[in-house]
């Protein structure tokens, strides 16, 4: 997966597990979280609920909301959040158990 | 002279207007002001809306009914002419009640409407747990709905894009970025903008929103109208979560939900304040709990167009003979009745539609 990815890696920072859809990413601490996962090779954040389309970041300033991701029952900008350990990162509205 | 028709204002109600004056084969010069006005057509909620409409003046009623029931075929045929569709839903709406008592209150209102009407107001009144199995999303403390069938809503940006285009695509001349500051009727209409751009029209047509009250009196209207501030907010697009729209709270087709909508007598002021978007969140979270989790994507203010009552006004100018003043709050419910029955009304044919109740005259002289 890593090698696919298409975007440098500029965080020398101490490495701390997160997990994607329930796969555990090894990030950047404090990095962007979108800028973080784009380069550990994240390339599908979401579906749009109305298409199904697939959705990564596009603008990286919290203006666009296409890199919406969720963690801990909350969809949030994945541009808008740093890394911090342990976070459980999942595409929003796909859980099972979703009630939106 | 220019034009047959010169229209001060390019909002939805003033490309209505166009569009149907230009089906009749007329020519329309359109005026449309720039991003520094105020423009209910770029800020409003976007229902098609029947339901609390003219509790007080059946004909209002009737008039909204009329233009909701010829909505999808104006609609279809814009999408037709232009390429461009406009989302509608006309599956019924709903009034949500949080007590017993305004939910019966309304009822009683709407049943002396109903008899006004002549039976043709086709509204149920919910229970929860009816209202549940049609909203499976609907919160514990709303004690139930009225359902009125005739109730819907469309995407009112799309409306006003594909009228724009439609009008264009028809001949109609649409001049943005104009303020215009007179008009006089030496023989012929006179109009004059700020840029120093004239324009001849043999009629000419109020319907510049807010604007009307400053140069509706220049044209001999009172043009009593005033701004009314609602505040919306908008979520990140959703799955399913809201079949029929409310006053509340509709989920657009484009998978937001749009939430709405403060009701402020704050002048010319289209900010948003944190207190009226904290009251429109708890509201809508008590309506749909499930909307706690919704991320916010925008909000913004937008100014109603109000006369004293709320009801439009259609108006021929005693002063000026060939100038009409038409303004309404409800430009996106109307929109079918302006672009369809009013240019009638405006040519003075034998179909016109009979608007006498919205004149003018309806006011008292302060």
């Amino acid at each position: 997966m890593k090698t696919a990815s298409p975007f440098l890696e500029l965080d020398d920072a101490p490495r701390v597990t997160v997990t994607f859809d329930g796969t555990p990413l090894s990030l950047p601490e404090g990095a962007n979280l979108a800028a973080a996962l784009l380069a550990a090779g994240v390339e599908v954040f979401r579906h749009t609920p109305v298409t199904g389309a697939p959705r990564a970041p596009f603008c990286m300033m919290g203006a666009c909301f296409d890199c919406l991701v969720e963690i801990d029952g909350v969809v949030r900008q994945a541009c808008m959040i740093e890394v911090s350990d342990g976070l459980k990162i999942s595409k929003p509205h796909e859980a099972q158990d979703d009630p939106a | 002279m220019d034009t047959d028709y010169a229209i001060i204002g390019g909002g939805v109600v003033g490309l209505s207007v166009a569009w149907g004056l230009l089906k009749r084969g007329l020519s329309v010069t359109v005026l449309d002001g720039d991003d520094g006005s105020f423009r209910a057509s770029r800020g409003n909620f976007g229902l098609v809306w029947v339901q609390s409409k003219g509790m007080n003046q059946p004909r209002y009623a009737r008039w909204s009914q009329q233009s909701a029931a010829i909505w999808a075929g104006f609609a279809e045929e814009l999408g037709d002419n232009t390429g461009q569709t406009v989302p509608l839903e006309q599956n019924g709406g709903y009034d949500l009640h949080f007590s017993e008592e305004t939910l019966q209150a309304t009822v009683e209102k709407y049943e002396i409407l109903k008899t006004q009407l002549g039976g043709d107001y086709p509204f149920e009144v919910l229970g929860h747990n009816a209202l549940r199995k049609e909203e499976p999303h609907i919160g514990p403390k709303v004690v139930g709905a009225i359902l009125h069938h005739q109730d819907g809503h469309a995407n009112p940006l799309k409306l006003l894009k594909s009228l724009a285009a439609d009008v264009r695509r028809m001949g109609g001349r649409v001049l943005t970025g104009k303020t215009v500051t007179d008009v006089v009727k030496p023989d012929g209409f006179v109009i004059t903008c700020g840029d120093g751009t004239t324009l001849g029209a043999g009629k000419v047509i109020l319907s510049a929103g807010l604007g009307a009250a400053q140069l509706g009196p220049k044209m001999g209207f009172k043009a009593p109208i005033r701004p009314q501030r609602g505040q919306v907010l908008i979520t990140e697009k959703l799955p399913k979560l809201i079949n029929r729209p409310s006053l509340i709270a509709r989920q657009v087709d484009e998978g937001g939900i749009q939430i709405g909508a403060t009701n402020e007598e704050v002048g010319h002021d289209d900010r948003v304040t944190q207190p009226g978007l904290s009251g429109l969140a708890a509201e809508a979270i008590a309506a749909y709990p499930a909307l706690a989790r919704a991320q916010l994507v925008r909000s913004w203010g937008a100014l109603r167009v109000l006369s004293p009552d709320g009801l439009p006004i259609y108006q021929q100018s005693a002063k000026m003979p060939g100038a009409y003043l038409v303004t309404c709050h409800s430009g996106i419910t109307l929109a079918a009745a302006h672009a369809r029955l009013l240019p009638d009304w405006l040519e003075g044919s034998e179909a016109a539609p009979d608007l006498e109740v919205f004149s003018e005259d309806r006011f008292a002289v302060s």
